[in-house]
């Protein structure tokens, strides 16, 4: 199945021939309390305290909450606000290392995932700080967890990796492919369910080859080539293209009982949970052109943008823009200080020359972004109602719906920013909700 | 390929936007331009048949427009637009909409009224709610009836210079059915000569080979989508087609209503217009049709020998109505119940 819309980026996977490589070790980390959609977790360690690699060094605060952990054996320097990818400053603790390394005693293995309870594997998924490594960074063992009243009958597994430049979700299945199928099998354990699909664009049938080879006896796996087209990725347009359902507007895919997790998140949960092994590292594609030296990196969570850089050789004198995650739907980045988190699935640097500015001229209606929404919604109504302040109107025109793929900006003539108006609208559109509420 | 490396990266001043960081490298310019090239085989059969007032309309046409939208954003205060080369498209396609001995102040009031009325009015490019050269036909044709319906007859290639002035061959089939004279009493071109461009016409009106040709390129580069144009000719087709089989004396041809006239010039270049049509595909259909029914009704019973024109005005009015009703439906959205027919709950 195709779904409608979609745009064709050049994708320009300049890492994908890279085997991972281990960043080596650095004398400094910086570690965030929140990496996570959710609440951050309580600091449980002290400045000035001695902690291995892998000891927690938050509590989970709530249901939906993470504890993150020290990336290296060595001290609490400093527990205070700190440089955050998210723009604002946020409660970090920086951590001096050691250089021995040593793993936390504590951090032993949990046992055969083939035979542990479902609820034992879902706490251990969670002691170990695993989040939905596409990006989303939501808390796994909260999406392991659906309600109820939604029953379950199907995982999908995201190997899609649309986004161009980003090559580490391929390095994984190439690299750890016996993890990715056995982490499936857990995660179907966990949720009950009996069938698991997994895509992978049809750009890395290699990795796809990979998982079908490694993928044990006894795991019912179905793997599909999809076609290579942004954003494939988008859970709601995965889930169409493998089986054909569609999460209703507003909805999430556990509405049409399906769970989605990422091929990383696969892998971390069962070496968390096989090895014991909690989330202290991640791979990271280290790419662009403005970047000397391209890799695919297994980067400790809490090094600095910085330190990352200069490990791959530096950047160009014309560097323009930091981006975390791929140049679609990635995050900017002003400050070099900033850690990479547990959600940061690369690091894309772009020259100045080739980074867009889009300076909003005026809507032609050439309709090339109507053709590219993979929602099926009309941007370019969307977009002249957010000009116009008619807040009130985008209800109707399910700005709400706005997965803010920027397929629509990307092939607007114009060069309008339509995914920043949208975003606008969004909230200018919630607020009218709100009016209408108190009103009601 | 990398210039300077520094050991240590040490930035200030990078550039922070909200995402997309990248983009298909498209813009406005490109896009007009594309159109532009588009109809060169078109205009070169043009000045082919009607020589150098052919040429001269155009360069007036084009400077003209060209003037008035620089003009135009310096009264408005607004950065100037011409580089955008939608002023010279619309210089290039009213020029086609005229005939090609017009008058030199002609062609000037012409330029005024579309980009000054069919345009700049509006707020520029993108908010006109009609197509700016076709406003600037009809506003010629009905306040100039003579000149704008003097056609010149090319004497054969090359000979613009003193070719004479008769009628079109649509305005030669209207004159006589209003004389009550059959069809076979009008000396017709053939359809070879149609394609080619050999008869009467303004310098859009002749040559469908060659717009055709631009056509086709146009919808190669994704500039425009083929429910325009395709809808557009074939309900023309439908239409006509059965009032020939009805009375083959009194109605032209099909093939003769396509490829005389402003049609191809107007179901490629004029209906695709961005801005004054659907962005919806289904609307563009609409749309389409809308515009062939249309013209097939104005050639056939109306007043006016050519409707094309007309035709897309009216259906440009009602743009707005049929992108509401066009929408598509959102992904994950309820099908509408005409369609139900939904697995499961
Ligand atoms: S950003 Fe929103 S409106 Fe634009 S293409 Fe993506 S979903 Fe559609
Ligand atoms: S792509 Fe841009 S110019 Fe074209 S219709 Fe959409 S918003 Fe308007």
């Amino acid at each position: 199945m195709k779904f409608k819309g979609g745009i064709h980026p050049s994708y320009l996977k300049l890492t994908a021939g890279l085997p991972i490589e281990a960043m080596p070790l650095l004398e400094r980390y910086l570690v965030p309390i929140g990496q996570h959609i959710g609440a951050p977790g309580d600091v449980v360690v002290e400045k000035g305290q001695a902690v291995k690699r892998g000891e927690p060094l938050t509590r989970p605060a709530g249901f939906v909450s993470v504890p993150v952990h020290a990336p290296t054996s060595g001290t609490v320097k400093k527990i205070a606000d700190f440089p955050h990818p998210l723009g604002r400053p946020q409660l970090s603790i920086e951590l001096e290392a050691d250089g021995l390394d040593a793993w936390w005693e504590s951090a032993a293995p949990v046992g055969d995932w083939r035979t542990l309870a479902p609820a034992a594997l879902r706490d251990a998924i969670r002691d170990a700080g695993i989040v939905g490594l596409g990006g989303a960074t939501f808390p796994t063992h909260v999406k392991l967890s659906p309600p109820e009243d939604k029953p379950i009958d199907l995982l999908v597994v995201n190997g899609a990796e649309c986004e161009p430049y980003l090559t580490s979700d391929h390095r994984i299945m190439l690299e750890q492919a016996v993890d990715v199928c056995e982490g499936v099998g857990l995660m179907m354990r966990v949720l009950g369910v009996g069938r698991a699909m997994v895509g992978v664009e049809d750009n890395k049938p290699d990795a796809l080859e990979a998982l079908r080879r490694a993928c044990p006896p006894d795991l019912p796996l179905e793997f599909r080539l999809l076609e290579t087209k942004y954003p494939q990725g988008s859970e709601k347009h995965l889930i169409y293209a493998l089986c054909k359902r569609e999460v209703p507007a507003g909805g999430l895919p556990m509405d049409v009982g399906v769970v989605v997790q990422n091929v990383g998140t696969a892998a971390a949960c069962v070496q968390a949970v096989r090895d014991g092994r909690p989330m202290t590292e991640r791979v990271v594609t280290v790419t662009g052109s403005a970047v000397m030296e391209p890799r695919n990196l297994m980067v400790r969570i809490g090094t600095t943008l910085q330190d990352v850089l200069d490990h791959c050789g530096g950047v160009t004198g014309d560097l323009g823009k930091v981006i975390y995650g791929g140049p679609m739907m990635g995050m900017v980045q002003f400050d070099l200080e900033c850690p990479v988190l547990k959600g940061t699935s690369g690091i894309l640097c772009l020259k100045e020359s080739e980074v867009t500015q889009f300076e909003g001229r005026a809507c032609i209606r050439c309709g090339n972004c109507v053709d590219a929404c993979p929602m099926l919604l009309v941007p370019s109504r969307m977009g002249v109602l957010v000009e116009r302040s008619r807040w009130e109107d985008l209800g109707e025109a399910c700005v709400t719906d706005c997965i803010e793929c920027g397929s629509c900006a990307y092939v607007c003539p114009s060069r309008r920013p339509l995914v920043q108006y949208f975003k606008r609208g969004k909230l200018e559109w919630r607020a009218v909700q709100r009016r209408q509420d108190s009103h009601a | 390929m990398n210039t300077p490396v520094k050991d240590t990266v040490s930035v200030q001043n990078l550039i922070v936007s909200a995402s997309p960081h990248v983009h298909a490298g498209q813009d406005v310019r490109a896009v007009m331009r594309d159109v532009l090239l588009a109809l060169v085989p078109g205009v070169l059969v043009g000045l082919w048949f009607f020589g150098l007032p052919a040429l001269v309309v155009l360069l007036l046409s084009v400077g003209g427009c060209v003037a008035c939208e620089w003009a135009a954003c310096r009264l408005l205060g607004r950065r100037s637009t011409v580089g955008d080369l939608s002023a010279a498209l619309t210089g290039v396609l009213l020029a086609m909409n005229l005939p090609s001995g017009s008058p030199w102040w002609l062609v000037l009031v012409g330029a005024v009224v579309a980009i000054g009325l069919g345009k700049a009015i509006y707020g520029g490019l993108g908010m006109n709610p009609f197509n700016p050269a076709l406003v600037a036909r009809v506003f010629l044709l009905i306040s100039f009836p003579v000149q704008m319906t003097r056609w010149v007859v090319p004497r054969g290639p090359g000979t613009g210079f003193d070719a004479a002035t008769g009628a079109t061959p649509l305005g030669a089939v209207k004159e006589a059915i209003s004389l009550g004279r059959p069809l076979t009493a009008v000396d017709l071109p053939g359809a070879g000569d149609l394609l080619l461009g050999d008869m009467g016409g303004s310098l859009g009106e002749v040559g469908a080979a060659a717009l055709m040709l631009g056509g086709f390129y146009l919808l190669w580069r994704g500039i425009i989508r083929w429910q325009i144009p395709v809808g557009f000719i074939a309900s023309l087709v439908v239409v006509t087609g059965i009032a020939h089989a009805a009375a083959p004396d009194r109605y032209l041809h099909p093939l003769i209503h396509v490829l005389s006239g402003g049609l191809i010039l107007g179901a490629f270049f004029m209906a695709t217009d961005m801005v004054t049509s659907p962005v919806t595909r289904r609307g563009m259909l609409v749309f389409g049709v809308g515009c062939g029914l249309l013209t097939a009704v104005i050639r056939l019973w109306g007043g006016y020998p050519e409707g094309v024109s007309f035709a897309i005005l009216l259906m440009n009015a009602v743009t707005p109505l049929i992108d509401r009703y066009t929408r598509p439906r959102v992904f994950g959205a309820p099908r509408r119940v005409l369609f139900s027919v939904r697995r499961g709950s």
